[in-house]
């Protein structure tokens, strides 16, 4: 394990049936700063790893270790973006992420809430619609209030669980665009689970491939992760360039054919 | 909107109005005079000496059902001193109001400070859930004056024993109301609260509380309903003071005109108390 090894995941599985584990022996790390992709095809037990990284399910077997220390429950050093982006409707976009706020720092006054309430707003660029509730803001919106409050309490890594899936392209190429360039200022390290490989090559240093479980004429072969592939584009692309970069076209047929190949 | 409203109060007032004039053209057959019965003035002399007046008698009870102008009459007379007090058996409206109001607020409240804390119990744990429903299913659909007995040998008072007879017909919808609320709140928000690392009263006051609070607020609308229901029932049972009590003592002294004002005023009584929960209701209904 390097020195800059922020999280390691050890022989990890998940069985819901006996014997038959949705997915077994998955091993991999994260080092800090980086961004780290998870595609796999419905059923493969991507939320199920992420929800055991953030501490909300257990996993059957297996370790997860963060800085040295055992994850063992949900944490404030794991900040999480759920797929449905999960805000309390019955408070306004500043009170959501405040409750966030005064969660991680409790001693703190109400001014100072509020200023770190109000920079995090500001940066996903929903300063005018701080004082709404959620139900009258659009689904982009709410996403990216979502976003907000995970960064708010600065984590020491961030779970991002399909944060997009329910968007339009349009919204998401946006948000996409501005959750690039929060975790790039901010070198915050990312696990994110997506269904969208273009989404992956954009924002990922690393993207795991997941295959599904299988029955094959030697016995029940578990799912796991596949494949590690490592992002050889600039890290400084952007989602209107990357379709010019040389390596773009094979890195993506690669994924593509794998998620073909593996569709069961 | 507007003009449905304007329409909608024209034709209530309309049908109002149609209702007296029913009423009005209903009672005036009966209402015929009694003192020109052909009686000779030797019999009405008779009868005075024998305490029965037969001309003020039909003056003052009309003969049966009361006119919408003798009803008018009392309503004026009740409403311009409501707040009389003349012994155990003549007070003013208010006062009998009052005691009822006082009797169903204090044994809502009790019902409150039992079911909410229990309801949240049994929403958030499936073992009390399981171990509590039994009691819950048997107790809940008797009614709640079948008490009463055991209340007065046990509590020996009878106002008391109004109370408790409140308290344990509110406690139902309240209970099983809290519990659903609290037992489906949305799985996300307790997620987000467990990374969060909210502590458990905290996730309680300002995650499940708020979330559970319109079903919570619809139980207790179903509860004051029901104890304003009860309390009539219960206070002719019991006696003594409160509008139920006064209703059915009016009903005793034949005065029809002061059981129909006693049945409009628990009308619009329990209106306003539901008016009252269905605003608390908005207040803290979101949209998701």
């Amino acid at each position: 394990m390097s020195s800059d090894t922020l999280l390691s995941i050890e022989g990890l599985s998940k069985s819901y049936v006996a014997h038959r584990p949705v997915f077994a022996d998955v091993s991999f790390t994260l080092e800090r700063g980086e961004f780290v992709c998870i595609i796999g095809h419905s059923g493969c037990g991507k939320t199920t790893i992420l929800n055991a990284l953030a501490g909300l399910d257990t996993a059957s077997t297996g370790h997860i270790f963060m800085d040295g220390r055992e994850v063992a429950g949900p944490s404030l050093e794991r900040g999480v973006v759920f797929q449905g982006h999960a805000l309390m409707p019955w408070l306004t976009v500043r009170r959501n992420i405040a409750f966030a706020v005064e969660s991680r720092w409790p001693q703190w006054s109400r001014a100072q809430v509020n200023e770190q309430v109000e920079k995090f707003v500001t940066l996903v660029g929903l300063a005018p619609a701080i004082d709404k509730k959620p139900s009258q803001l659009s689904g982009g919106m709410k996403q990216r209030v979502g976003i907000a409050r995970a960064f708010a309490i600065q984590p020491k890594m961030l779970l991002l669980d399909e944060p997009f899936g329910a968007l339009d392209a349009l919204t998401r190429g946006t948000i996409q665009d501005e959750l690039m360039t929060i975790v790039r200022q901010t070198r915050q390290t990312v696990f994110m689970i997506t269904h969208d490989v273009d989404e992956a090559i954009l924002l990922a240093d690393r993207i795991l491939l997941m295959h599904n479980g299988v029955d094959t004429p030697t016995g029940y072969r578990p799912g796991g992760v596949a494949e590690v592939v490592v992002n050889p584009l600039p890290r400084e692309r952007t989602r209107a360039g990357l379709h010019h970069l040389d390596a773009y076209y094979p890195l993506r047929n690669d994924i593509v054919d794998f998620l073909v190949g593996h569709a069961h | 909107m507007k003009n449905t409203n304007l329409k909608a109060a024209l034709l209530s007032a309309l049908v109002f109005v149609v209702l007296v004039a029913v009423w009005h053209l209903a009672t005036m057959t009966t209402a015929t005079p009694a003192s020109a019965t052909g009686m000779t003035p030797e019999q009405i002399e008779y009868a005075r000496m024998l305490g029965k007046d037969p001309t003020a008698g039909a003056e003052q009870k009309g003969a049966g059902f009361p006119t919408p102008a003798q009803m008018a009459a009392t309503i004026g007379k009740q409403l311009s001193n409501p707040f009389y007090d003349n012994g155990p058996n003549d007070k003013g409206i208010a006062i009998q109001l009052g005691w009822s109001l006082l009797r169903v607020g204090s044994g809502f409240l009790l019902a409150c400070v039992v079911a909410l804390p229990l309801g949240f119990l049994i929403g958030m744990s499936p073992l009390f859930h399981k171990a509590l429903d039994p009691f819950i299913q048997v107790l809940k659909p008797i009614s709640p004056l079948a008490w009463m007995p055991l209340a007065l040998y046990t509590i020996k008072d009878s106002s008391a024993s109004g109370i408790f007879v409140i308290f344990i017909c509110s406690i139902w919808p309240m209970l099983l109301n809290t519990a659903f609320g609290v037992a489906s709140v949305k799985r996300e928000w307790l997620n987000v609260a467990s990374t969060l690392e909210v502590k458990p009263l905290r996730k309680a006051f300002r995650v499940i509380l708020p979330a559970a609070a319109p079903t919570i607020l619809t139980g207790m609308r179903i509860s004051m309903g029901i104890a304003w229901l009860v309390i009539v029932a219960a206070e002719m049972l019991v006696g003594g003071t409160g509008i139920g009590y006064f209703l059915w003592n009016e009903w005793n002294n034949l005065s029809l005109t002061n059981v129909i004002f006693a049945i409009l005023v628990i009308g619009v009584v329990g209106m306003a108390l539901d008016l009252s929960f269905a605003a608390i209701q908005k207040k803290v209904t979101y949209v998701e």
